[in-house]
């Protein structure tokens, strides 16, 4: 049998990772990457929960969907604003995107 | 250590090394096909939690429409597929010393909590997992609003998404 903590410390050290590429990347589609893997953590800890939890009312598997279908949404959004800013400016280096500065 | 132990060894090590890769990799091809690895990682884990349906989302949804729209995303932005300059900021150690820190937070508060070491509870007998996701996703007294609310925020988004990036002739 696995504890419920080996999951939570590896969602967890997940998150970690995920947080550590979204601060340290100057790519903005790299950044995008870290998000992703920020929400995969997310999801394990409520699947984890639903099935060391009440695994008769499927909550965290509901909640678990949810996040997908908010993944897909911030994904697809991200990437067309990405995509959209290299053709105004040509580079996606998120130091050189200061428009919004002055 | 029992067989299932060493499965989720095995699959953790996967994921985490895989993750790690994803962050550091100086390409952004190879590091969006990291990240598919990373997400074969976590299917595996639903399929370890008996999250079957789960499983099968996170390859068809994440593996099929997300890291294929990633790879395409890092091919359109770049006039060459080579990987000049620095892929970090200057200040990466600062990200390095935050990301240790929440760890380290995540596991302090974790560790107070009496739930830390749960194993998990049985199922009982003829229990079908995907049949109740299915019926609590349509039944008006479970979760039918979240999910028409959600369908909604997905339509809203691609439509938003196809607008944004839609070039005007």
């Amino acid at each position: 049998m696995i504890p419920l903590s080996w999951f939570l410390v590896l969602s967890a050290a997940l998150f970690s990772i995920g947080l550590f590429g979204v601060l340290s990347r100057r790519n903005g589609v790299a950044i995008l990457l870290g998000v992703e893997l920020m929400l995969n953590a997310v999801n394990i800890n409520l699947v984890a929960f639903w099935r060391y939890g009440d695994s008769i009312a499927m909550v965290g598997q509901v909640f678990a969907i949810i996040v997908f279908a908010v993944a897909a949404a911030e994904v697809a959004v991200g990437l067309a604003l990405v995509i959209s800013v290299y053709r105004q400016r040509n580079t996606v280096i998120a130091n050189d995107l200061d428009m919004l500065k002055w | 250590m029992v067989a299932a132990q060493v499965i989720f060894l095995a699959v953790g090590l996967i994921v985490l090394g895989s993750a790690v890769m994803v962050v550091t990799t100086r390409s952004l091809i190879h590091a969006a096909l990291w990240l598919v690895v990373t997400l074969f990682g976590v299917a595996a884990l639903y399929a370890i939690l008996n999250a079957g349906f789960l499983a099968i989302v996170q390859v068809v949804i994440y593996i099929g429409a997300i890291a294929i729209l990633f790879i395409f995303a890092v091919m359109l932005t770049r006039k060459d597929l080579r990987d000049r300059g620095a892929q970090q900021n200057p200040g990466w150690w600062l990200g390095a010393v935050v990301a240790v820190l929440s760890f380290a937070g995540l596991l302090t508060v974790m560790r107070g909590w009496e739930g830390f070491s749960a194993v998990p509870a049985n199922t009982p007998a003829g229990f079908d997992a995907v049949a109740a996701l299915g019926n609590a996703l349509v039944q008006p007294d479970a979760f039918v609003l979240p999910f028409e609310v959600a369908s909604l925020l997905l339509l809203a988004a691609l439509v938003g998404a196809v607008y944004i990036a839609f070039t005007r002739k």
